[in-house]
């Protein structure tokens, strides 16, 4: 199969690899996906006080594209609000990525990704609050 | 050193130019190009004395009376002429049929044929290293059975099935005995003396000899009647009609002449660079065999790299030329049925990575191509969550994961 030279990019030279603390109470965390189907990525996102993203890392166990499509997804995300993250479509990262249509789950489970990453930071600030 | 390292031999060999030289002289005007069923004339003879002459050949290297060997396109339709052709002359006798959910698909799909015209199969479970036990052939023998279809060496994990046991039990019981050789010809020992195999399917392309000939061995003694499939001019017995390629059947020959003679030296040399392969990793945590080792030929060599997924592997391999049994390399989105089959996980079943050796590898192919895999391997855990949970000590069976 051909890659684009976007998801060779992404492959070749991955961003934002790497793990944030989940213990942190601005760190969110998603992990999405199943080793049975062959994807499984986790999304972390670290959020400052004003609801701005100030730091993405990802890793991902799956194919050029899944790898891809969460590489693209930290750069993205960071510098967005929470709220403008939530607007990402998978759509979007499977047109700027050129994903063929075998490979368009790979760009639904990184949106399912960035999604369970906010609702992570989210549920955690809400209990910061309530403890407090 | 080319790139890239093709290391993909049971997928298909490439032709040996000893063979491609006798091919060419069976094509042009000036060259041996008749129609070996022309009765009339000096060029349809020659060319027909060609064509036996690589019957001869092919026997040869089986053990077999050469009027056993009939020509066909290749394995595949040679494992769809013995089981239809099987099934449709002895559906008066019974209507089950034996095989086993490892085999390759031109028997899986035939079989599944069958069954839409009524026949019923059974499909064996091999045992964890791939293997069809003689005791679960015999178990599942019916009243009704009329042939058990097996394969002789598996395409992807290269393991060995006892033949020679099998056709023992399936002789003695009256069923007949299909056996799909395209992996085994040339690689291991074929004595169809000593095994009581019926029919036996073959393909030149993986024995260093052109894509689109193989052939079908039909037991003369005692004597194996087939419904042909294809029908026409009567050639083969009537079994497969269809002019026959003189240049086709001329480089099957000779591919399997030199089989005969160079195998024993060939295994050898190609079994210590498997060996050379499999040490390259033994320095690498979470790596697997799959398959039985021992029982296997000696150019195959199926292993996982746990926590790191087969496409994205084979991705950073771009200058070695290898197949994997993850889903995402195939059409469908199921990892291999094989690997399954023998009970991998599908994390294991996506991890794999099939490397193959023949005859043109080389010792400094084997390294380069362990560096590489080395590089690789470390790359891709680096960005594993997977990798991560392993070496935190989680354990990922426990993961309540939510599949897709």
């Amino acid at each position: 199969m051909a890659y684009s030279d976007k998801v060779l990019d992404h492959y070749e030279n991955p961003r934002n690899v790497g793990k944030l603390d989940d213990d942190d109470a601005s760190v969110g965390t998603g992990m999405v996906g199943a080793p049975a189907c062959g994807d499984v990525m986790r999304l972390q996102i670290k959020v400052d006080d004003n609801g701005v993203i100030e730091d993405a890392k990802f890793k991902t166990y799956g194919c050029g594209s899944a790898i891809a499509s969460s590489s693209l997804l930290t750069e993205w995300v960071k510098g967005r609000s929470l709220d403008e993250a939530t607007e990402i479509k998978n759509k979007d990262i499977a047109d700027e990525l050129g994903l063929p249509p075998v490979k368009i789950h790979c760009s639904v489970l990184a949106e399912d990704a960035i999604k369970a990453a906010i609702a992570d930071v989210k549920s955690k600030r809400s209990n910061e609050k309530a403890s407090a | 050193m080319q790139y890239p390292i093709y290391l993909d031999y049971s997928s298909t060999t490439p032709v040996d130019p000893r063979v491609s030289e006798k091919m060419v002289e069976c094509l042009t005007l000036e060259g041996n190009f008749g129609n070996p069923a022309s009765r009339s004339h000096l060029l349809g003879w020659k060319a027909e004395e060609a064509v036996e002459t690589a019957r001869r050949q092919v026997a040869d290297l089986i053990n077999c009376d050469p009027r056993e060997v009939v020509w066909t396109s290749g394995a595949t339709e040679a494992d769809n002429l013995a089981l239809k052709g099987v099934a449709h002359f002895y559906s008066k006798k019974g209507k089950h049929i034996i095989t086993s959910k490892i085999e390759h698909k031109a028997v899986l799909d035939s079989c599944r044929q069958l069954e839409r015209e009524g026949f019923e199969v059974t499909y064996l479970d091999p045992d964890k290293n791939g293997l069809t036990t003689p005791s679960a052939v015999a178990d599942a023998i019916r009243e009704d059975t009329i042939l058990v279809s097996l394969m002789h060496v598996n395409n992807e994990i290269g393991v060995i099935n006892d033949i020679e046991a099998i056709g023992q039990l399936t002789r003695e019981k009256g069923v007949l005995f299909h056996v799909d050789a395209a992996q085994s010809t040339g690689k291991i020992d074929i004595d169809l003396e000593k095994m009581q195999v019926d029919l036996m399917s073959m393909t030149a392309h993986k024995t260093y000899g052109p894509k689109g000939i193989g052939a079908l061995y039909v037991r003369r003694k005692p004597r194996v009647r087939i419904e042909p499939q294809i029908h026409g001019g009567g050639h083969e017995r009537g079994m497969r009609s269809g002019t026959l390629p003189t240049h086709q059947i001329v480089g099957m020959g000779e591919a399997y002449r030199i089989a005969k003679e160079e195998m024993q030296d060939e295994s050898t040399r190609i079994l210590a660079l498997r060996n050379r392969l499999l040490d390259g990793f033994s320095d690498m945590e979470e790596v697997y065999v799959n398959g039985d080792i021992d029982h296997r030929i000696a150019g195959n060599l199926n292993i996982s790299f746990n926590f790191v997924e087969g496409e994205s592997l084979m991705m950073a391999l771009r200058d070695l030329a290898v197949s994997s049994g993850s889903a995402c390399t195939s059409a469908s989105l199921e990892p291999s049925y094989v690997l399954r089959a023998i009970g991998l996980n599908d994390e294991l079943a996506h991890s794999s990575l099939r490397m193959t050796i023949g005859r043109f590898t080389t010792a400094e192919e084997v390294d380069h191509a362990i560096g590489k895999i080395h590089e690789a391997v470390a790359k891709l855990r680096e960005l594993s969550p997977l990798w991560d949970m392993y070496k935190d000590g989680v354990d990922l069976d426990q993961v309540q994961w939510a599949a897709h």
